[in-house]
């Protein structure tokens, strides 16, 4: 039963991995075959950091995930806070409706439905070249709120109703009040909420696809565009590159993690 | 009195979401609306609808690949996520990044790398004609695409289910083994149903994109597999009818929200069965 397991893990894992192991080992290839391996070279990469498309797209790609994810932290911050004050109502549950509204369509749809919207605005202003940073900030800004709201709330829920009066009875000001008491206190799921929405943001395509433009194009739009064609390895060394960072970054979050686990287990102690 | 100042605050804070959600999530979908009901020059019609019949067998295709896709997911997630949730706590998290690392690569050179694994002189094939074995045709036909949906769907099923599992009360399964049950009576009257709540999102999770997808069928299908994803993606991309497409993505909206209503039911209807 034991070994069994282990098996069906270590084959389930292989299948996840499959594809990835061979962009990483086809990154190195002489040729540009995708079949035959001819020898170890490291032109593709080379190829990559001389390709000015590819390199201003991941500019634009992380321009574009830092603007829409800390817009989208400041304002779903504050959509929380109202939310969480509402209480029970019509008006509150319609609202946490109309957010999952973005989570529960399908990609397709919103992407779809944005464009809609800005080639009419584009039609009404008389511009032929609506699409463009502007549209995609506000479609990433609109697909990361629901997920920076959802985080968000829940800490509010946790935090105790009587720290902002107490630090008011303390001669604070309601504003600073909020500021020195409650935002410390939901800090940790702004945080998560803030990183949920820059991955998001990072790794659209499909959104994207609908709403961006000639002018500003992300990382996936350009990758899409290739692999229209025949895809040429620099896409793989780009992308092993890409893995390679994700995991270290993964690496040193987990290390710092269970450091600070470690380090809260003593001060218990 | 107190209380109407601290309701206006609210709403004062809340109020630039409330317009942004208003702007560009509400009016988005009037948009949706409007075009599927009106023609290029925007008077009423209703031949964006009538055109509808026409896409039915891809309709069906989409649904059927979609459940195919979402069965082989929670039949393979659901083991993984219960030998996950066995393991001690640093294990647990380790496999959990492993499973949620292959996401942040793009998906599209991930499942452009599966054409080179699959193709008709690609690695499988090649490997084979080595063994000396016949190669096998597998790219451009319909399991090729379930394939794709699997292998990018996947984690979005083992996660949820994980996350349950990880949270149930082991005391509960000692007690059900205290009152007789094996290993597998423990897994099919315990496990199982108490892990249905991640189960359902599991579902959601993987039938939504999958229904909806229009890049693997492209990659892995050749053309030959369209999903209702394709069509739409091409009236916005290529033929420039955004009323035929606007219509279209209105009947798949309308779709995942009457599976997800009913999958809501199925679920409360189990809880129910296993009180």
């Amino acid at each position: 039963m034991k070994s069994l397991s282990r098996l069906y893990t270590v084959l389930i894992f292989l299948f996840l991995y499959a594809p990835i192991a061979v962009l990483i080992v086809y990154s190195f290839n002489g040729s540009s075959s995708t079949v035959v391996l001819s020898g170890f070279s490291l032109k593709w990469y080379k190829m990559l950091l001389a390709d000015r498309t590819t390199l201003k797209a991941f500019y634009n790609t992380l321009i574009l995930a830092v603007t829409s994810s800390l817009s989208a932290t400041v304002i779903g911050t504050a959509a929380s806070v109202g939310i969480e004050k509402f209480r029970k109502s019509a008006f509150r549950s319609s609202l946490m409706a109309v957010t999952n509204i973005p989570m529960m369509d399908p990609e397709i749809v919103t992407g779809v439905s944005m464009m809609l919207l800005f080639v009419f605005i584009g039609r009404i202003i008389r511009t032929t070249s609506v699409l463009g940073f502007g549209t995609l900030l506000i479609a990433h800004i609109t697909f990361n709120l629901p997920y920076v709201i959802l985080t968000v709330l829940p800490k509010l829920r946790q935090t105790d109703k009587n720290l902002s009066e107490a630090a008011q009875d303390l001669g604070c000001k309601p504003v600073s009040a909020f500021f020195k008491v409650i935002i410390p206190a939901i800090m940790p799921g702004i945080i998560t909420g803030m990183i949920m929405a820059f991955t998001l943001s990072l790794d659209d395509f499909i959104i994207s696809y609908f709403t961006s433009g000639p002018g500003f194009q992300t990382l996936p739009i350009v990758i899409y565009s290739m692999t229209k064609k025949r895809v040429k390895p620099d896409m793989y060394a780009l992308s092993a590159l890409i893995f390679v960072s994700i995991l270290i970054l993964l690496i040193l979050y987990n290390i710092v993690q269970q450091k600070s686990e470690e380090r809260n287990s003593k001060v218990r102690q | 009195m107190m209380n109407n100042r601290a309701l206006t605050r609210a709403r004062f804070i809340a109020s630039p979401y409330i317009i942004w959600a208003a702007l560009f999530i509400i009016a988005p979908l009037i948009f949706v609306i409007y075009y599927s009901f009106t023609n290029a020059s925007g008077a009423f019609t209703l031949d964006n609808i009538r055109m509808l019949s026409k896409y039915l067998p891809t309709f069906l295709r989409s649904i059927w690949f979609g459940i195919a896709a979402t069965l082989i997911c929670l039949l393979l997630a659901f083991p993984v996520a219960y030998i996950i949730s066995q393991k001690s706590d640093v294990i647990q998290r380790t496999m959990v990044l492993l499973v949620m690392l292959p996401m942040w690569m793009s998906f599209l050179i991930r499942t452009y790398s599966w054409m080179a694994i699959l193709q008709d002189t690609g690695i499988i094939n090649s490997f084979l004609t080595k063994l000396g074995i016949d190669p096998v045709h597998m790219i451009n036909t319909g399991p090729a695409v379930i394939l794709g949906m699997v292998y990018n769907f996947l984690p979005y099923m083992i996660l949820p289910i994980y996350s349950v599992m990880a949270k149930l009360d082991t005391s509960m399964t000692e007690a059900c083994q205290d009152l007789g049950g094996n290993r597998l009576t423990v897994i099919r009257r315990c496990i199982i149903p108490m892990s249905m709540p991640g189960v359902v999102s599991g579902i959601t999770m993987v039938f939504v994109p999958s229904v909806s997808t229009f890049y693997i069928s492209q990659k892995l299908g050749g053309g030959s597999f369209d999903l209702i994803g394709d069509v739409i993606e091409r009236q916005f991309q290529q033929s420039y009818n955004y009323n035929l497409g606007a219509s279209l993505s209105l009947v798949l909206m309308i779709l995942i929200l009457i599976s997800m209503a009913f999958m809501n039911k199925f679920s409360s209807g189990e809880g129910e069965m296993v009180i």
